[in-house]
């Protein structure tokens, strides 16, 4: 048995049986990563010392008869925006490239309270500024179905990484579809949790008011239980909720009667492929045949969803990076005086898109044009969640597709910057709104070779319960989740 | 295409957001983000007379936390990533050239 294709389920039972160790499987999992990380780069740092520490302590403590929790001893990598005490933590920018947290962010601390053991950190788009994985200042990643395409972004390495076997689980952060994005592309399951529902502490902020951390894994049941570690108050963050977490687990049965699923009709409108309209009408089908109720919702303000999100993430990102100057941590360039060593400093260490996006931030929030781009945008914001609480109230999720196309090439998108952001239509609106969204397979294209096509499940604010539910009951009448890449194997 | 964010208007916000950017850089920027921002007008569109801003999506407030003192970072832990330090204290660029007279007029800690 190859220890590394084992889901994190599966790997605990096993730990839990004594069938394996914890070691046993992070050496399984450090090996498949240095066989495929040369074609598909998911990685900036592999934390091998360290792992190997961590999964002896992991044996360690279950030999003992000490508690141990379903992810004591299970292998992890993250989205190198989440800070990692003693660990390289880079957000993908030249900016941080030497930059090693002194703490852990509160879901590392917690995943290390369970005993889960940390293998690595995930390339991304720098800052979580893209859609595609290719604006790491380092190096692309690529999908592992097809390495001449994208990943999805920004947290590519992240679903690249659990798609090809290189992790049982991994962290993501998603602030316009940076989770559900590249688990679409790479056909695994992905969570945008409710916002505030896990802690956003150690996190180096992109849109302190859309980001959100949550689970790329196999499965649903996986995603349950690692967001079942990560999910709750935490009060080093003053958006964190207070509201209780279910146990996600209890949630879970075999049909959906009872349920109403709503088609939001603007997410199947103009410019979607037929090869991902279809696998995601198929899952409707599959829903009603478990015996959901589905019906056609509108929301009406999609159509405005991309220039809200951007103008509010660029306004917000500009602000969030001005504390990088070169003077408490990070890169420092020498310059004649102050002024000189900011501008040296923020030019050789901001990528191209990070700096349109500062400017453009900037701009929508000077004098004479506050009124007409940002606070705009934050009331056409309002309109947005409406619709979602109209929707809401008929129904108690939305069925859509997480992308309007399959993955594309490499190279395709990024010398023109608008046409990458409009490869967002469908994941953006949620953000802004601060809905709970789940992403996963729902079938391939015919394409050679064939890609996989995600669809999400939007939720209530803080019902992710019904999230996992539905996709959990999906999930054992289809077979897409089990569907792996040949890449190296 | 129109040219809204003009070459000057680029300069300008580069100034402001302490980017430095080449001839290049400007005349590429301009172009992209005149494209942007003409696609973003669309906003212009909808009725928001009666619509207050949504800043912040939480569902329920948030808290502030008791007003009790804490330890702070430690020293060593805050300064182990400052890119220039001197003992105990960050170094950084003179701001003020007229506290610094006689002094480095470079730097100062």
């Amino acid at each position: 048995m190859d220890l590394y294709t084992l889901s994190v389920r599966q790997a605990s039972d096993l730990l839990q049986t004594g069938e394996i160790t914890s070691v046993a499987l992070t050496s399984a999992i450090l090996e498949r990563i240095h066989a495929v990380e040369p074609t598909v780069r998911a990685h900036i740092t592999v934390s091998e010392d360290l792992a190997l520490q961590q999964a002896e302590a992991a044996d360690v403590r279950r030999r003992a008869g000490e508690q141990v929790t379903p992810l004591t001893g299970i292998p992890y990598a993250v989205k190198d925006c989440l800070s990692t005490k003693g660990v390289r933590t880079t957000c993908a920018s030249k900016i941080l490239e030497d930059y090693v947290p002194r703490y852990n962010a509160a879901v590392i601390d917690r995943l290390a309270d369970a005993g889960a053991v940390l293998v690595g950190k995930h390339n991304m788009d720098e800052f979580g500024m893209g859609s595609s994985c290719e604006n790491s200042a380092f190096f692309a990643t690529h999908n592992p179905w097809d390495v001449t395409r994208v990943p999805g972004g920004s947290s590519g390495g992240s679903a690249a990484a659990v798609a090809a076997e290189m992790t049982p689980f991994a962290l993501g952060e998603d602030t316009g579809g940076s989770i559900r994005m590249p688990a679409g592309f790479c056909g695994v399951t992905g969570v945008k949790p409710t916002y505030g529902r896990v802690s956003r502490y150690g996190l180096i902020a992109l849109v302190s008011s859309f980001d959100t951390i949550g689970p790329l894994t196999r499965d649903v049941a996986d995603a349950a239980l690692v967001m079942q570690t990560i999910a709750g108050h935490d009060p080093r963050d003053s958006t964190s909720l207070r509201a209780p977490v279910p146990d996600y687990d209890q949630t879970f049965t075999r049909d959906l009667k009872g349920v109403t699923v709503g088609v939001p009709v603007e997410y199947f409108a103009e410019g979607i492929d037929p090869a991902v309209e279809a696998p995601v009408r198929e899952a409707l089908a599959v829903l009603r045949d478990l015996g959901a109720e589905v019906r056609e919702v509108s929301l009406p303000h999609t159509h405005y969803a991309i220039p809200v999100y951007y103008l509010i993430l660029f306004a917000e990102a500009s602000s969030n990076l001005a504390r990088f100057d070169g003077v408490r941590f990070g890169l420092s360039s020498d310059g004649a005086d102050v002024l000189e060593r900011y501008l040296h400093t923020r030019h050789a260490g901001f990528g191209d898109e990070v700096k349109r996006r500062i400017m453009l931030g900037t701009f929508a929030l000077s004098a004479g044009y506050y009124d007409a781009y940002y606070l705009r945008a934050q009331k056409v914001r309002a309109l947005l969640r409406q619709d979602f609480d109209r929707a809401f109230a008929e129904v108690d999720a939305l069925v859509a597709p997480v992308c309007p196309t399959p993955a594309f090439k490499l190279g395709e998108k990024v010398a023109d910057p608008l046409t990458m952001y409009l490869s967002d239509v469908h994941v953006v609106a949620i953000n802004p709104a601060g809905v709970p969204s789940l992403a996963l397979p729902c079938g391939f294209t015919g394409d050679v070779p064939p890609l996989p096509v995600g669809m999400q499940l939007i939720g209530r604010p803080l019902d992710e319960a019904t999230l996992f539910r539905i996709g959990h009951a999906y999930q054992q009448a289809t077979t897409w989740h089990l569907a792996r890449p040949s890449v190296m194997r | 295409m129109s040219q809204r964010i003009d070459t000057n208007l680029v300069k300008h916000i580069a100034f402001l957001t302490r980017l430095s950017l080449t001839e290049e850089e400007t005349a590429l920027f301009s172009e992209q983000f005149s494209a942007i921002i003409d696609y973003f007008d669309m906003l212009g569109e909808v009725d928001v007379a009666a619509v207050a801003p949504f800043t912040q999506p939480q569902i329920t407030r948030a808290e502030l936390r008791e007003d009790v003192a804490r330890p702070s970072m430690e020293r060593e832990d805050f300064l182990a990533n400052v890119p220039q330090r001197k003992g105990n204290s960050v170094r950084v660029s003179v701001v003020l050239e007229n506290l610094a007279a006689g002094g480095d007029s470079s730097s100062a800690d």
